[in-house]
């Protein structure tokens, strides 16, 4: 078997777009990344989502993410009939290691996976006293840790808790969206792990996505719409109950 | 009329006060970094810095070119849609050094009931089973081939 | 367990500490402090000039301290001048940095130094020592002290302390903004906030002076002026009165719309926060003091219990204030934004964000205080009639 240098096999597109669970749309190559050209997003979809935590696992690899923090985490709800907006919520250490039996029969439930939502109206960026978070030309929100204060602003402003402080670096960390995968072909490495392609990244900007068929066929939501943060992250049978 | 002797202490305030806006402005121009604003309000070469880190998993594409005997088994079976890294975990390493590096064996009896564990708030079209009652402890590969996992006459490995 | 409840994984430890509890009441000591002081500069009440110049250096001696737990708390303090390197023009924080600065230097020190620069300048000649130098390079090179220059010093500091309160109440109001404008948390999220916090600032300030230029009198065994005490007095309920009526206001309207964060936010105020929001707060911290305030405007009182009134509700005022700080600083990380869940808040003893650091802090501004009184008299050493 010949050895195949990476960089080598990242310049053969067809792979790549034969494989349509884990990845949405043409990747590009590094050499030719054109941030103009995109504006990412994810589908989550939660009919799909079997609360594996094999999303945790991996980003917490790919992203030497601190134990007790996550950037990605999955939630399990619980939701009897009535009334359902109290819902039994856990997530044990975030999902990262699957989800014991808890006992709880009947009802409806299903599992919630959550990460930074790359709000297009981010309320971490506004509230940046000094420009060490920011959102990219093409609609990843990013954090300067060379840059960060480490004043936890950011961490308050966010609504859906997706942001932590690093306790080595002590500056804001927080899901980057895989950047620096996204940015080389390759998807992020939650959608990579996740078995069901409950997980799909998404490029808005990019005609052929099967993100736009897929919004135009089904109901979709993101989290907290009234508080009007633009969040990308678009999920696919959010039920009423989940926070 | 105003005598200006006597306002003359306050000119010497504003002194203090321009030379402090100077001061500032030198400041300024030394610390602020070079690439801020290139974008926006933020450091331009963050965007760069952060593209160009390390990356742990492949990605599928990598596997394709070596392991295409295995990949043709797997896309035919129910596990078309699992990435080999999903259950071989990261292996951008071994991508990059095939013989230097050679991943561990899994092991069948822990990593397939991390998917395949009954759980109610798992959707019913999931393949699921308690795995006591199922296979009483055996490694799942006892009888299942993982890469086309589902058993007809020929499947066994 | 710390959880009851859910909360999102990244919400169990909480941001903000005791210190980030100190900064907003350093800062209101020092709205308030100047908000008294400008009661006579600006308004002609001429009851309290006696805590007049006591009160601009209360303030200063607060306001130099104030930014000591913002810099304790910071992950990275040896970035902290990227505020005002690159400040981002829609973050309150960073626009409160250069609040800071116009105030300290374009208010508070430039007022401090017109009232006072007959004395520095006499005392720049009279005394000996290191401490001639430091009045030497106070005087910034002028002798200037004839009845013209003193009349400009007069004019331009009226004018100073005219901006001054409305940047006073810039520097407290937004504090209160950095909190009220977080709509993710909805125990802060509140366009009153900069409004309460601005009142409550008040209040508290105004207790400071009053409680210091008693204890300064009794430590200088000088009678305070009882009608300056009286008068102050009277301003800090009528400031109580306003401020109560503003936190009713938000808990009414809380009760009453009861959106959905409304039954968390509830249960949290009835458990973890009972002691130090109903009773520490409200009982003891405000409706305590405004009674008690009340009491000498309706009966007459002797002296001497008049004094001993003002020390309790002074004390019992500055107490609550301290509470309500803590109330929103704390009570907003308790609860989860799932509005399933509440945490528990670990303040360590000696860690760099602990419980010492925050009573050091606490403590370090009256130390400054007797510092700047040293340098600066507020007061001629006569044996009776005080110059103030």
């Amino acid at each position: 078997m010949n050895i195949t240098r990476r960089k080598v096999l990242m310049l053969l597109p067809a792979a790549a777009v034969a494989w349509e669970y884990v990845l949405a749309g043409t990747p590009e190559a590094a050499p030719n990344y054109n941030r103009t050209q995109h504006w990412w997003a994810m589908l989550i979809d939660i009919t799909k989502c079997i609360g594996c935590g094999n999303c945790v696992r991996a980003c917490a690899e790919e992203n030497h993410v601190p134990e007790g923090y996550f950037r990605t985490w999955v939630e399990r709800y619980h939701v009897d009939d009535w009334p359902s907006e109290n819902p039994i919520v856990d997530s044990p250490d975030g999902g990262k290691h699957g989800f014991p039996p808890n006992g709880e029969s009947g009802g409806k439930n299903f599992f919630v996976p959550k990460m930074c939502n790359h709000c297009a109206d981010s309320p971490c960026t506004q509230v940046c006293p000094v420009g060490a978070t920011f959102m990219t030309p093409d609609g990843v929100v990013l954090i300067d840790q060379k840059y960060c204060l480490g004043c936890r602003y950011c961490v308050q402003a966010c609504p859906y808790g997706c942001r932590y402080i690093n306790p080595d670096k002590k500056v804001a960390e927080k899901c980057t969206l895989c950047y620096h995968r996204i940015t080389k072909g390759l998807t992020t490495a939650c959608c990579e792990a996740c078995p069901t392609g409950a997980r799909q990244l998404a490029d808005l900007k990019n005609p052929n996505d099967p993100i736009h068929e897929f919004v135009r066929t089904h109901s979709v939501q993101v989290l907290k719409p009234h508080l009007a943060t633009g969040a990308k992250v678009i999920y696919n049978g959010l039920d009423r109950s989940v926070r | 009329m105003k005598n200006l002797k006597d306002a003359e202490h306050l000119l010497r305030v504003a002194a203090v006060f321009l030379v402090a806006i100077a001061l500032f402005a030198i400041l300024r121009s030394h610390f602020v970094p070079r690439s801020f604003g290139e974008y926006g309000h933020y450091r331009g070469d963050a965007i760069g810095e952060i593209a160009a880190l390390p990356v742990s998993f492949a990605g599928h594409g990598a596997c394709e070119s070596c392991h295409s005997d295995i990949l043709e088994k797997k896309k035919a079976g129910k596990h078309a849609g699992v990435s080999c890294e999903a259950c071989h975990g990261p292996l951008a390493k071994h991508a990059d050094d095939p013989a230097g590096i050679v991943p561990t064996k899994l092991d069948t009896a822990v990593l397939c009931v991390k998917c395949h564990e009954a759980n109610p708030a798992k959707p019913l079209w999931f393949p699921q089973v308690a795995s006591q009652d199922h296979s009483a402890g055996l490694p799942c590969d006892t009888c299942h081939q993982p890469h086309s996992p589902v058993i007809d006459s020929g499947a066994k490995k | 367990m710390p959880v009851d409840g859910f909360m999102y994984p990244n919400e169990v430890e909480l941001q903000w500490s005791v210190l980030i509890v100190l900064y907003p009441y350093l800062t209101g000591l020092v709205a308030g402090a100047f908000i008294l002081a400008s009661l006579e500069r600006i308004f002609g009440v001429e009851a309290v000039k006696p805590t007049y110049r006591l009160a601009l250096l209360t303030a200063l001696a607060f306001l130099i301290v104030a930014p000591m737990p913002l810099q304790l708390h910071l992950g990275h303090p040896e970035r902290s001048l990227e505020m005002y390197m690159t400040p981002h023009r829609t973050s309150a924080m960073a626009m409160f940095g250069f609040v800071y600065l116009w105030y300290l230097m374009a208010v508070l020190v430039l007022e401090i130094w017109l009232e006072y620069r007959s004395d520095i300048v006499r005392m720049a000649q009279s005394s000996t020592g290191w401490t001639r130098w430091i009045y030497r390079v106070l005087t910034l090179g002028s002798q200037n002290i004839s009845q013209g220059a003193l009349r400009v010093d007069e004019r331009v500091g009226w004018v100073v302390t005219l901006i001054g309160i409305p940047s006073a109440f810039l520097l407290h109001g937004y504090v209160g903004f950095i909190f009220g404008s977080i709509k993710a948390n909805p125990w802060w999220s509140s366009p009153l906030m900069p409004v309460v916090f601005l009142f409550s600032a008040m209040v508290s300030g105004i207790a400071a002076v009053l409680l210091i230029y008693m204890l300064t009198s009794r430590l200088r065994k000088q009678k305070p002026d009882m009608r300056c005490l009286d008068t102050v007095a009277r301003y800090l309920l009528y400031t109580f009165i306003i401020d109560f009526t503003l936190e009713m206001l938000d808990l009414i309207h809380r009760i009453y719309e009861a959106d959905e964060s409304f039954r968390s936010l509830d249960f949290m105020l009835h458990t973890r926060l009972y002691v130090s929001q109903v009773i520490v707060q409200i009982l003891l911290g405000t409706v305590t003091p405004i009674v008690l305030l009340a009491v000498p405007q309706v009966v007459k009182l002797p002296e001497a219990i008049r004094k001993r009134i003002y020390v309790v509700a002074g004390t019992l005022t500055l107490i609550g204030i301290l509470a309500m700080r803590w109330n929103v600083v704390i009570g907003g990380q308790l609860f989860s934004k799932s509005f399933l869940g509440y945490t528990t808040y670990k303040m360590g003893i000696i860690s760099r964000e602990g419980l010492l650091i925050a009573i050091g802090l606490l403590i370090l501004p009256l130390f400054i205080l007797w510092l700047l009184v040293k340098l600066l008299p507020p007061w001629l050493e006569t044996n009776s009639g005080v110059k103030v």
